[in-house]
């Protein structure tokens, strides 16, 4: 073995580590697939074998096809699928987006200015431990169940997580990387800008892959108690409807737009912080 | 690069922390263009007094002039190596030994040409593209000094800034601040335990006493670089400053 080592050429070494990698990269690709592979066999039998009776439980195939008839066919809830998704979509993004954009910059700002913080910090402890969802009523009673009112308790889904983290974040920062700045002549905002909020990125993206997790499942919860459109609305009626495989669909298309909307996260987080990964 | 401009003027600078007294009436002058080593035992507020030097701290008494003038970071130009590793850790190389010069704001040109030359004296460009947390620890320490010279300070402080590291990288990296030092005529306060590195480095070397802190004695050192660490000369001042720490 030694021997065949030692007679290698550098490329041949090169070769050898990237076959290996490769190697690897393809067997827990393979072993993901598996895992869904394997979970849909399961529910698969279950659903056929008889062993969850059919109200209970529709097979996978009876989900795909509704799936694919869903992009046409409105019964019985009222619209196609992608009118539901896109509802959906809409209340998340926006909700979250306003919550990325207050709660990120409130977070920084409360986390490095000491009166800043004293002054907004008992206004938001209120407000944090309240869940998102004791808010839908007073929301219906001022902006009714339309885009707004959903967006603004998603809104507070997101918002909480999304400034504890660039909060403590900007907090974390190192002294000497301060310092540093301090020396160089800046004032303490550049030094907030150049360095604190920098070196908070990690925490803060933490904190929006939270965020959008709640978001989503706040949503689902508010479309559920007053909405007319919507996946969690759809899930609702299919429920009404006695309809399992509705249900079911919904569930599933809810599941995989968060992997998707992770992904994007995920994506845009290698562009802040790729510099980790090297 | 003899030169008798006074440069940095330290006058009776006194520093309490509430009860504690840190430093007690200090007062010295910096040269332009000096290499000055402060050395003092363990704990004698080495930290503190370059805290002061840097203007992290305000002194309780006393003050700090740069070319007759009160100190301040925003019109002068103080460089800081500190003992911990300082580059920023989201920045490459390159983008490192800018952050400085972009918060003095720099024109362009000159900050390319400054930041070409440190590359080149430092032997960076491989690295330039590089990632703090990809290069080894010296390498790390060798940008943030990069990044201190590239300021052309008024006034360059380095506080230990080889603590950590083993005996050859530090002579060749002692040789390397030389070289930085007299390509550039910048004036240095480079504070340190080791007597050694004093001895080889220093121009001039203050010593402190134990807490509160003052200037024990001033060692001038005229030896000829690059010095021998062996030599009777080098000797006979390394253990005269040794007897000066141990003294109490």
């Amino acid at each position: 073995m030694n021997e065949t080592t030692n007679a290698m050429t550098n490329e041949q070494r090169v070769k050898l580590v990237q076959d290996q990698k490769r190697k690897l990269t393809y067997q827990s690709a393979m072993l993901s697939v598996a895992g869904i592979l394997g979970f849909l066999l399961l529910w698969e039998f279950l659903a056929v074998s008889g062993v969850i009776e059919s109200k209970k439980l529709s097979d996978v195939l009876q989900v795909f096809r509704l799936f694919i008839l869903k992009f046409v066919d409105k019964k019985p809830d009222g619209a196609i699928l992608p009118v539901h998704i896109w509802s959906s979509l809409e209340v998340a993004l926006c909700g979250f987006g306003l919550a990325v954009l207050v709660g990120i910059p409130l977070g920084w700002l409360m986390g490095w200015y000491r009166g800043f913080d004293s002054f907004m910090r008992p206004i938001f402890e209120i407000i944090r431990p309240i869940p998102p969802v004791s808010w839908i009523p007073l929301t219906i009673v001022w902006l009714g169940v339309g885009l707004r009112a959903k967006a603004f308790i998603v809104f507070f889904a997101a918002f909480v997580p999304c400034l504890i983290n660039s909060y403590t974040g900007i907090r974390q920062t190192k002294e000497v990387l301060k310092n540093v700045g301090k020396t160089c002549g800046a004032s303490y905002f550049t030094v907030f800008w150049k360095v604190g909020i920098p070196s908070s990125m990690t925490m803060t993206f933490a904190g929006i892959k939270v965020a959008i997790g709640n978001a989503w499942a706040t949503l689902v919860a508010a479309e559920m108690l007053a909405s007319s459109s919507g996946l969690g609305y759809m899930i609702l009626m299919g429920r009404s409807y006695g309809r399992v495989d509705l249900v079911m669909m919904g569930i599933l298309v809810i599941g995989i737009l968060g992997v998707v909307i992770s992904a994007l996260i995920n994506l845009l987080e290698n562009v802040v912080l790729g510099w980790k990964k090297l | 690069m003899e030169n008798n401009d006074v440069k940095v003027r330290v006058e009776h600078l006194t520093k309490y922390f509430g009860d504690l007294h840190v430093l007690d009436d200090v007062s010295f002058d910096i040269k332009k263009g000096e290499f000055l080593c402060v050395v003092g035992p363990t704990g004698c507020g080495k930290t503190t007094f370059l805290n002061l030097l840097t203007r992290i701290y305000m002194p309780t008494k006393g003050d700090l002039y740069i070319d007759g003038q009160p100190a301040d970071p925003k019109k002068h130009s103080i460089s800081v190596v500190f003992q911990e590793p300082s580059s920023m850790p989201w920045l490459t190389v390159e983008k490192n030994l800018r952050f400085g010069l972009e918060i003095k704001k720099i024109p362009k040109d000159e900050m390319d040409r400054r930041v070409e030359n440190i590359i080149k004296l430092l032997g960076l460009e491989e690295f330039r593209h590089n990632y703090p947390h990809q290069l080894s620890v010296s390498t790390a320490q060798r940008i943030i000094i990069g990044r201190a010279f590239a300021m052309q300070p008024d006034l360059l402080l380095m506080d230990e800034p080889y603590g950590q590291m083993d005996i050859k990288l530090r002579f060749y990296l002692e040789d390397e601040v030389i070289r930085l030092w007299k390509e550039t005529g910048t004036t240095v306060v480079f504070i340190t335990h080791n007597i050694e590195e004093a001895v080889y480095l220093a121009q001039r070397v203050l010593i402190l006493t134990n807490k509160p802190a003052k200037i024990k004695e001033e060692v001038m050192i005229d030896l000829p670089r690059p010095r021998d660490v062996t030599s009777p000369e080098f000797i006979a001042i390394r253990n005269h400053i040794t007897e000066q720490i141990k003294w109490w």
